[in-house]
């Protein structure tokens, strides 16, 4: 153990004499973890779209003769996009062109006669143009979806306010009242009243008429009772499904700690695995490895060391990272004990399967190339959630990502920092297997290390 | 340092065919033979560093020193620092009394405080050789210690080496250099695929040279010990 004291005093040594890349091994993942963290943290801004409204203004949609109030199209498309309203059709494809906005919304001035032809005999098809530029395919389909999305929102807005005509109208007939039609008003007895009518007359009529009268009184009372129940009906046509949400699982930090979460990780893993497979390399690359195990430190003391280079390093880096990132989040600091277990026993398996790869290769650009290969991956895998790909493509990506250390140490990272999540037990017992796997990977590699 | 009928193999291949030699306090001993001749297989077992499938070696006088031909230190640290660690690591009680008798011992004391990675390629060897003595051996194992040396560097190489023996350290060096084996080493060993050829003193091996390769008597050294090779199916 004491030769090993004095390597890891000399690894620290060779560490503050090479600035510019102990800088690099810090900083780098850092700047990569905030960058993640920063994407993930923040949902897409409201995208840009382009709007052109060439309705003729007062144009209202009719039905059955009558002009329905406005259905707030535009505020309801613009309340889930940013709009950026152009004068004519070339300026919005100039905008989308230029990639100044996803997508132009042309809204036609024959949109609204259209749409009043549907209650003809002669319906047309209300169409709107949609302007894209499908530069990638990440975009395109980005913009599929959001103009599917502003098309289904505009559709909904139209439904409900025909439905609520629609239900108007119902209510005219049910209730009676008054009915404007080409600048008259008719009075509408409607279904409640002509019962009552009849009810109230038909004792002053002679017997034989009444039995017939009284069926035209049952036929009034169940078609007012029929339409009532129309009504609720033909205001849900506009969004016949409603959505109940119900967590069933999966209980999912706030976005801003699992950003964080992601963040720390990153970094731990990007310094661990890269310092103790490198610095693992390094005893190879200036051929010391052979004379350091000739008896004056053990494979287990140098592996030990290595490991406990990375965890020290990974320590003060990712509770930096943590502590600075206090004064931007709330982080409850009372839970720094879970915080240091989580990054120790993260630290820990990161470490060991660090040094498995730096037996790997020869030199140290070659290992930190291999760390890269394997950790950068491997991280994005762990952050695939369940549902965005196939279930098959899933579970191998779920067995592939449980064999590194990094998704355990996201959860358990998460746990620590996340008051209201998930037990820290269960990752804590995983980063245990794999650290106990790996270094004994790691002492294997390190006979080869010898024999090669 | 004695090694009986030592054998390795890597795979089918027999790299070591039953070599046995000895040497004793103070003296010289260079392994020659052409590349894959089996000298670093040789050396790396007598420095325990790998086993050998059948055979013994015994180092009845204490710790051996190993030097391996690429320089194992680490070049960002300085030579001072370099020599402090190798004797924190021996487990000396002043290492750094240590440092400063091996500073000393290979006169780079003004230099203690440069980085290795800035020094000839001469003096990162004698750094090299100093980390090997450091164990204080009783024997010391140089794998072709001269390579890449220019002839000045060598011969103050050479120098060093020769006062180590001097001073009763037994010294096995391995190299390719016929003249060097001839000038340097008080014994040779000659390897060939992994057999020994011949074992004697230096001036021994140029009349078995020319015993074995008469039509190469009148040629250089080298010339007529490449055709001393090839008469004994080498």
């Amino acid at each position: 153990m004491r030769g090993a004291k004095w390597l890891l005093l000399k690894d620290l040594q060779i560490l503050r004499r090479s600035p510019l890349q102990a800088a690099l091994l810090v900083i780098y993942p850092i700047l990569i973890a905030v960058l993640v963290g920063f994407a993930i943290s923040r949902g897409p801004e409201d995208p840009r779209v382009a709007f052109l409204n060439e309705v003729p203004a007062g144009t209202r949609i009719n039905v059955g003769g009558q002009e329905l109030p406005k259905a707030n199209v535009k505020d309801r498309i613009c309340h889930r996009v940013e709009c950026v309203f152009v004068s004519d059709r070339e300026e919005a494809q100039e905008k989308v062109e230029s990639g100044d906005v996803l997508a132009a919304l042309v809204l036609p001035s024959d949109l609204v006669n259209r749409i009043n032809s549907l209650s003809t005999l002669t319906p047309g098809v209300p169409e709107v143009e949609v302007l894209v530029n499908e530069e990638n395919a990440v975009k395109a389909e980005l913009v599929d979806d959001r103009i599917t999305t502003l098309l289904a929102q505009a559709n909904l807005a139209i439904a409900r306010r025909i439905g609520a005509e629609g239900g108007r109208y119902l209510g005219l007939l049910v209730e009676g009242g008054q009915f404007e039609v080409l600048g008259e008003t008719i009075p509408i007895l409607g279904l409640r009243t002509s019962a009552r009518i009849l009810a109230q007359v038909t004792p002053a009529l002679p017997p034989s008429l009444r039995p017939s009268l009284e069926e035209v009184t049952d036929f009034a009372a169940q078609a007012r009772d029929n339409l009532d129940v129309a009504k609720p009906l033909i205001d849900r046509l506009a969004q016949p499904i409603a959505v109940d949400k119900v967590v069933v699982g999966g209980e999912s930090p706030p976005l801003e700690i699992f950003a964080i979460a992601v963040a720390a990780t990153l970094t731990l893993a990007f310094v661990v695995v890269l310092l103790v497979a490198g610095s693992l390399a390094l005893e190879r690359e200036e051929n010391a490895f052979s004379r350091l195990t000739r008896g004056l430190v053990s494979n287990a003391g140098l592996l030990g060391e290595k490991i406990f280079l990375g965890i020290a390093v990974g320590l003060v880096v990712t509770l930096l990272m943590l502590i600075g990132m206090r004064f931007f989040v709330p982080l409850e600091l009372g839970r720094i004990g879970l915080w240091l277990a989580a990054i120790l026993a993260s630290g820990a398996a990161l470490g060991a399967a660090g040094a498995a790869l730096g037996a790997a290769a020869r030199e140290v650009r070659a290992v930190s190339l291999l760390a890269f290969m394997v950790t950068l991956p491997i991280a994005f895998l762990s952050l695939v959630p369940s549902g965005a790909v196939s279930p098959a493509a899933f579970d191998l990506i779920r067995y592939v990502t449980a064999l590194f250390p990094f998704k355990p140490a996201l959860e358990a990272i998460t746990a620590a920092l996340d008051e209201a999540g998930p037990g820290i037990g269960g990752p804590l017992l995983h980063l245990a297997l794999l650290f106990v796997a790996y270094a004994v990977l790691a002492r294997l590699a390190l006979r080869r290390f010898a024999a090669v | 340092m004695r090694a009986t009928d030592v054998v390795k193999r890597f795979g089918e291949r027999e790299a070591l065919r039953g070599v046995s030699f000895e040497a004793g306090p103070g003296e010289l001993v260079a392994i020659i033979g052409p590349n894959g001749a089996g000298k670093t297989t040789l050396l790396s077992i007598l420095a325990g560093i790998s086993k050998p499938d059948e055979g013994e070696v015994d180092s009845s006088n204490g710790q051996v020193g190993w030097v391996p031909q690429q320089a194992a230190l680490y070049r960002r640290l300085t030579v001072e620092e370099n020599l402090l660690l190798f004797a924190r690591l021996e487990g000396h009680e002043d290492p750094r009394a240590s440092a400063e008798e091996m500073l000393e011992l290979t006169g780079l004391r003004d230099r203690r405080g440069e980085i290795v990675a800035r020094l000839s390629g001469g003096n990162q060897q004698r750094i090299n050789i100093a980390i090997g003595l450091l164990s204080r051996p009783a024997v010391l194992l140089l794998d072709e210690p001269s390579v890449g040396l220019d002839p000045r560097q060598r011969a103050r190489l050479w120098e060093f080496v020769s006062a180590l023996a001097g001073r009763g350290t037994t010294v096995i060096f391995s190299t390719h250099d016929i003249q060097e084996a001839e000038r340097y080493g008080g014994r040779v060993l000659v390897l060939a695929d992994g057999e020994s050829l011949f074992d004697g003193p230096a001036s021994d091996l140029r009349e078995a040279v020319r015993s074995e390769a008469p039509e190469s008597a009148d040629r250089d050294f080298e010339t007529a010990f490449v055709a001393y090779l090839q008469h004994r199916g080498h």
